[in-house]
């Protein structure tokens, strides 16, 4: 009996482990293909059936499609656009979120519902007022036209403004007693103690800023202001006549920041969505 | 009183210019007809709403986001909960499997719909590899006015299962353990246990993974521009891809902004839904 009940906990298991790894090779399997693709010769890539592994490894495919457009350009665009939106959004959601999780005012609630109400407005319907409004400015190919209309965060601000609130009271009233302000208090006291909410946010803030395509689409029309997603999907057009294997190994350019820190912070990145969502 | 708008201030204003002011904005918009650079607006009352209804690309493209919106989010919420209930059993390797399952999830969407498209590319893509051996002819998805759409529904669904696996696990370990036991002692089968126990127990987050997945489907844009551009003939043309389309492709700032006020009260309308039946319908 109790060998019986082993060995059909034991199926089970296998059962599960079987279901899983078919759903990691469905998820996984994409990536693979890329990197294989990204490394072959241009008769490996026109094979079929395809080959994983090519008898010779071509990284020169790397450099050549480094060099179809400016890709150092894109990553310094990348990284300077993704920075300053990061810190910028950060900044200042956590003075909105120490605000509404600390200052008493009484139409507090009400603001706070605002602040809500704009995480429900779909971004793409302001696209073409943001347009107009940064064509006034003069903000078309600048930095600041990629960055300015997406730095307030609501998330950011909500999900903060939760981790403010379960600090302790007497936290808050020590600082008080100690004389300092409420600036000082959200600078020493509040954010010091929030570092791992804060790590998952500015993290998940910087790839959705990364990765983001639509904005930096709309916002620029010369080719030394793309980011990294523009400039790729760019080179994919007729007028760059690359192979698959090009566009694999300039795919990577694109992934490579992202992968490495998702896989050194997935488990806070993970959780943090969960925990995020969940409450939100 | 003051600090508070100090610190609040930065956020305020930044949402008032460029989320608030725009659907006003919009609104006045949509009731011209306008290139976007011209310094001339012609005004033209609610043409703009009533020509919507005449034009057979918008109804083809409502028509293909609804498809779209549905098979997505039905798809993939069935695999996601099915897979979440696997990874909920204490086994090793699950860390393992959740970061892989859930990686496309901060994956950037244009390099997703680059390798898909390479995978869907229809002599040397991976997709006919796998086909060959069922015996199904060689498929061109991505040019096929009958496969365009499937394609980019297909890409959808593989890169949100993740999103959607890892929000049902952090439901399911929320059901009590005290529960299951219950359930066991009263000679429950593991099939009767799921639907009578854990499904309703998990409601809320069925609830708000069904509603957000459908609204995030009506605002997808990337993998449909890269992969087909809508094409062909409009077969994968989808709500904020034709708006694009008309706003910056074709200048046509008036329409294209009926069509985002348009897009606008309907996703306040199903929040709505979603704000209502949330407080009746769910089990908390």
């Amino acid at each position: 009996m109790e060998q019986h009940v082993n060995i059909r906990a034991l199926a089970s298991k296998l059962f599960t482990h079987f279901i899983l790894i078919i759903a990691t090779m469905v998820i996984g399997l994409p990536f693979l293909w890329m990197l294989s693709t990204s490394i072959k010769g241009p008769t490996e890539v026109a094979m079929f059936p395809p080959v994983w592994w090519p008898k010779e490894v071509r990284l020169d495919n790397f450099t050549t499609a480094w060099n179809t457009a400016p890709f150092g350009r894109f990553y310094i665009n990348s990284i300077v656009t993704a920075a300053a939106g990061v810190i910028l959004g950060v900044v200042t959601a956590a003075f909105a979120a120490y605000a509404f999780a600390r200052i008493r005012f009484k139409y507090r609630d009400f603001f706070f519902l605002v602040m809500l109400a704009a995480m429900m407005i779909p971004g793409q319907v302001a696209l073409i007022p943001n347009y107009v409004i940064l064509a006034k400015l003069n903000w078309i190919n600048t930095y600041q036209g990629i960055v300015v209309p997406h730095i307030a965060n609501v998330f950011g601000a909500f999900l903060l403004r939760q981790y403010f609130m379960t600090i302790p009271n007497d936290l808050y009233d020590a600082a008080q007693i100690d004389g300092l302000g409420h600036t000082r208090t959200l600078l020493h006291v509040a954010l010091p103690l929030s570092r791992p909410v804060l790590g998952t946010l500015l993290l998940y803030l910087f790839i959705q800023k990364w990765n983001a395509y639509l904005w930096p689409l709309i916002v620029t029309n010369k080719q030394n202001m793309r980011t990294l997603p523009v400039g790729l999907a760019m080179i994919r057009s007729a007028e760059y006549s690359i192979g698959p294997e090009h566009l694999m190994a300039a795919s990577i350019f694109v992934l490579m920041p992202v992968l490495i820190a998702y896989f050194l912070a997935q488990k806070q990145l993970i959780e943090g969505i969960a925990a995020g969502a969940v409450k939100g | 009183m003051w600090t508070f708008f100090a610190f609040t201030g930065p956020t305020f204003i930044l949402l008032a210019i460029f989320i608030f002011w725009p659907i006003f904005y919009s609104f006045y918009l949509s009731l011209f007809k306008w290139n976007m650079v011209s310094p001339r607006k012609t005004f033209l009352g609610l043409q703009n709403y009533k020509d919507m209804f005449s034009d057979d690309v918008f109804k083809l493209v409502v028509k293909n986001t609804l498809i779209m919106a549905f098979f997505t989010v039905v798809v993939k919420m069935a695999i996601s909960l099915y897979l979440a209930t696997q990874l909920n059993k204490k086994i090793r390797l699950s860390n393992f499997y959740r970061a892989i399952i859930f990686s496309p999830t901060f994956t950037a969407n244009v390099a997703i719909a680059m390798v898909w498209a390479w995978i869907f590319e229809p002599t040397y893509g991976l997709m006919r590899s796998f086909l060959r051996p069922l015996g199904l002819p060689m498929i061109d998805w991505l040019k096929s006015t009958s496969h365009s759409l499937p394609a980019v529904i297909i890409v959808l669904i593989w890169s949100g299962i993740g999103y959607d696996m890892v929000l049902f696990l952090a439901a399911l370990k929320n059901v009590p353990l005290e529960i299951y036991e219950a359930a066991i002692v009263d000679g429950a089968n593991p099939f009767q246990t799921f639907w009578k126990i854990t499904f309703p127990l998990i409601s809320p987050t069925t609830f708000f993974l069904t509603i957000t997945g459908f609204i995030n489907v009506l605002k997808a844009f990337d993998i449909a521009r890269i992969m087909t551009e809508g094409g062909p003939l409009n077969s994968s043309n989808v709500y904020v891809h034709y708006l694009y389309q008309n706003a910056f492709q074709w200048f046509r700032a008036g329409y294209a902004s009926a069509l985002a006020l348009v897009l606008f009260l309907f996703i306040m309308f199903i929040t709505l839904i979603q704000n209502r039946l949330s407080k009746s319908w769910v089990h908390y």
